[in-house]
């Protein structure tokens, strides 16, 4: 799904009365929700696609919150990212994730893997605890120090 | 249509404003990748994307190439302009844009490496026609009796630079044959142990000579042109404080044939994109020393004088595009100054870091502010000093000299301590106003104020 057709989601939204529209189209889908209070800003889009790196506003600036109804973070050690790259929940399409929510996790081992250049990068957790929460999702382009997860 | 999709500009300051002003204007996006500490920067702020690449040291963030590399993937940019400094003149960047499928806003890497090293530079040019400071046409060898012979011949005093070195680093001046062996071999270890290359090579030193440089601009259907000349002699340091164009006393001929000499030579070596030949201007001659392959900071000088948009320009050129102009449309009219403003303490020149409380910009005919600062900007220690560039244009010489003094004093700038204090004294200088000193003037200004 492009970013054009995705601006042009916003707009319908925006001259509507609409609170939500949601597209699937094919093994994509997009979901746009109007946030609680103005925003200066146009409302990042959450888009969800099949491990494609998305095109709209695809960094968020680190402090950024996104508008919809996000509450902030839970407690606990956060991960920033190391590098600039795409994030990847596991090691390949089929493989399963190297941490889902609940799992515990000690120093040293893979949270999961970001790509840049054509090389895959082992990201190596640094605390131990429990996954308390997942902030970025699979394909999704992240930045130096951006929060990946938050571990008590 | 937009020449280029998107572009990410890998740099920070004035330059990543003012390369995001040229992209915005030509509808082409952007995408800032800054450090840590740099998230505040004006161009973050305007930029369509942003990127944080690193912590704040150089080497972590914008000397950092693959962060740079795979933030241009991860926002599907199609090309990357270096600005100046940083990466602007690494071979090895370059190359690895390109090999990675991008643009690079700039020379092909085979000439940023021929004219990286100043040996290979200088036999390039001088295969050119391009006239050379006479020297040892080479790099020197061990042998101290050939090296005595080649110092004899170009005639004392002479000057060892080191062929990794360039913009004033890695050089030392020899007054008689006793100190050649000592300066030969301290400049060697210096050039082996700051820029991992230990080849040096000889040239006469001239003694009074001015700064005067030549802008070219070369797109890749074979068309050059030069965009007249800059004389850059008030230096510190090796660090230039304040350039002007045209440069004062050069004539119309001597302007057409230097400008011609180097047209010829971007053509030769298939040169691509903004360069600038640097020459030492002495008793009615120019001489070579090196060639800059980058956008410069002086570059709005030569903007001011002639009507064109160097970065419009650059970014055009890297698109595939041809020249936008021929020689003959451009026009030298008027006087252009600019006067780089620095947060150092304007006596010391120790660099001074810190919160700009409060700032008002000049203006009025004739001026251009080039600057990432406002109100509230925290200026970081981790960078070079230099915070904007105030450019003054008069239809002469005189006129553009009483409008920056004019501007400078319309400027306030609090929170730091900054060079303007220096650049109004300048200004009145009567050694400056009357033009055409040479490259030891400031220094020798500052030496006798400082004894006053």
């Amino acid at each position: 799904m492009d970013i054009r057709k995705i601006k042009k989601l916003i707009e319908l939204l925006e001259e509507s009365s609409l609170t939500e529209i949601e597209i699937v189209e094919g093994e994509e889908s997009v979901r746009l929700a109007r946030g609680g209070q103005m925003q200066a800003a146009p409302a990042p889009v959450v888009v969800q696609t099949s491990g494609q790196v998305p095109a709209a506003e695809a960094l968020p600036v680190s402090g950024d919150q996104p508008a919809s109804e996000e509450d902030q973070m839970p407690e606990g050690e956060v991960v920033l990212s190391p590098m600039v790259g795409t994030f990847y929940g596991a090691s390949s399409p089929e493989a399963p994730a190297f941490v889902k929510l609940g799992d515990t996790v000690g120093v040293g081992d893979t949270l999961c893997i970001i790509e840049a250049m054509k090389m895959f990068n082992q990201i190596e957790s640094d605390v131990s605890g429990t996954v308390v929460a997942i902030l970025v999702e699979n394909g999704q382009p992240v930045e130096y120090d951006q929060p990946l997860f938050v571990v008590r | 249509m937009a020449v280029l999709e998107k572009l990410v500009i890998a740099n920070r300051g004035e330059i990543a404003l003012r390369i995001l002003r040229a992209c915005h204007s030509m509808g082409i996006k952007t995408v800032a990748v800054h450090s840590t500490v740099d998230r505040n920067l004006k161009h973050v702020a305007l930029a369509d994307e942003a990127v944080c690449i690193g912590p704040a040291p150089g080497t972590e963030s914008y000397l950092n190439i693959p962060a740079i590399i795979a933030a241009t993937e991860v926002t599907d940019s199609v090309a990357v302009h270096p600005g100046y400094g940083f990466l602007a003149e690494n071979a090895d960047f370059a190359e690895r844009v390109e090999q990675s499928g991008f643009i690079f806003v700039g020379p092909r890497p085979e000439t940023i490496r021929l004219m990286g090293d100043k040996v290979s530079a200088i036999t390039a040019m001088r295969e050119a026609g391009v006239p050379c400071v006479p020297g040892s046409d080479g790099a020197l060898s061990d042998d101290l009796a050939e090296n005595q012979a080649i110092a004899r011949r170009i005639g004392y005093p002479v000057i060892i630079k080191a062929a990794a070195g360039g913009g004033g680093r890695g050089m030392r001046v020899v007054h008689t044959e006793a100190h050649l062996s000592n300066a030969l071999q301290l400049t060697q270890r210096e050039a082996q142990t700051i820029f991992g290359d230990g080849t040096i090579y000889m040239e006469k030193f001239l003694t009074s000579p001015r700064h005067v440089e030549v802008q070219v601009m070369a797109d890749q259907h074979g068309n050059a042109v030069h965009i007249g000349e800059r004389d850059c002699s008030t230096q510190r340091r090796h660090q230039k404080v304040i350039e002007e164009a045209p440069a004062p006393g050069i004539t119309p001929q001597q302007r057409a044939e230097i400008g011609g000499v180097c047209v010829e030579a971007c053509k030769r070596i298939g040169y691509r994109g903004a360069g600038t030949f640097e020459f030492l201007f002495d008793s009615g001659n120019f001489y070579f020393i090196e060639m800059n392959t980058r956008i410069q900071v002086e570059h709005p000088v030569s903007e001011r004088i002639t009507g064109v948009d160097l970065i419009k320009e650059q970014i055009r050129v890297a698109a595939g595009e041809r020249l936008s102009y021929t020689q003959d449309d451009i026009v030298i009219r008027g006087h252009a100054i600019e006067c780089r403003i620095n947060a150092e303490d304007p006596e010391t020149f120790m660099p001074c870091p810190g919160t700009i409380s409060r700032f008002h910009a000049p203006g009025g005919p004739g001026i251009r502010v080039d600057s990432h600062i406002y109100d509230g900007y925290t200026v970081p220690p981790h960078y070079d000093s230099m915070i904007g560039k105030l450019i003054a244009y008069g239809e002469d010489r005189e006129s553009a000299i009483a409008r920056m003094r004019m501007a400078l004093d319309e400027t306030v700038l609090e929170g730091i301590k900054t060079n303007i204090p220096l650049h109004k004294w300048l200004l009145r200088d009567p050694g400056f106003i009357e033009g055409g000193f040479n490259i030891h003037y400031l220094e020798k200004r500052l030496k006798a104020r400082a004894s006053d």
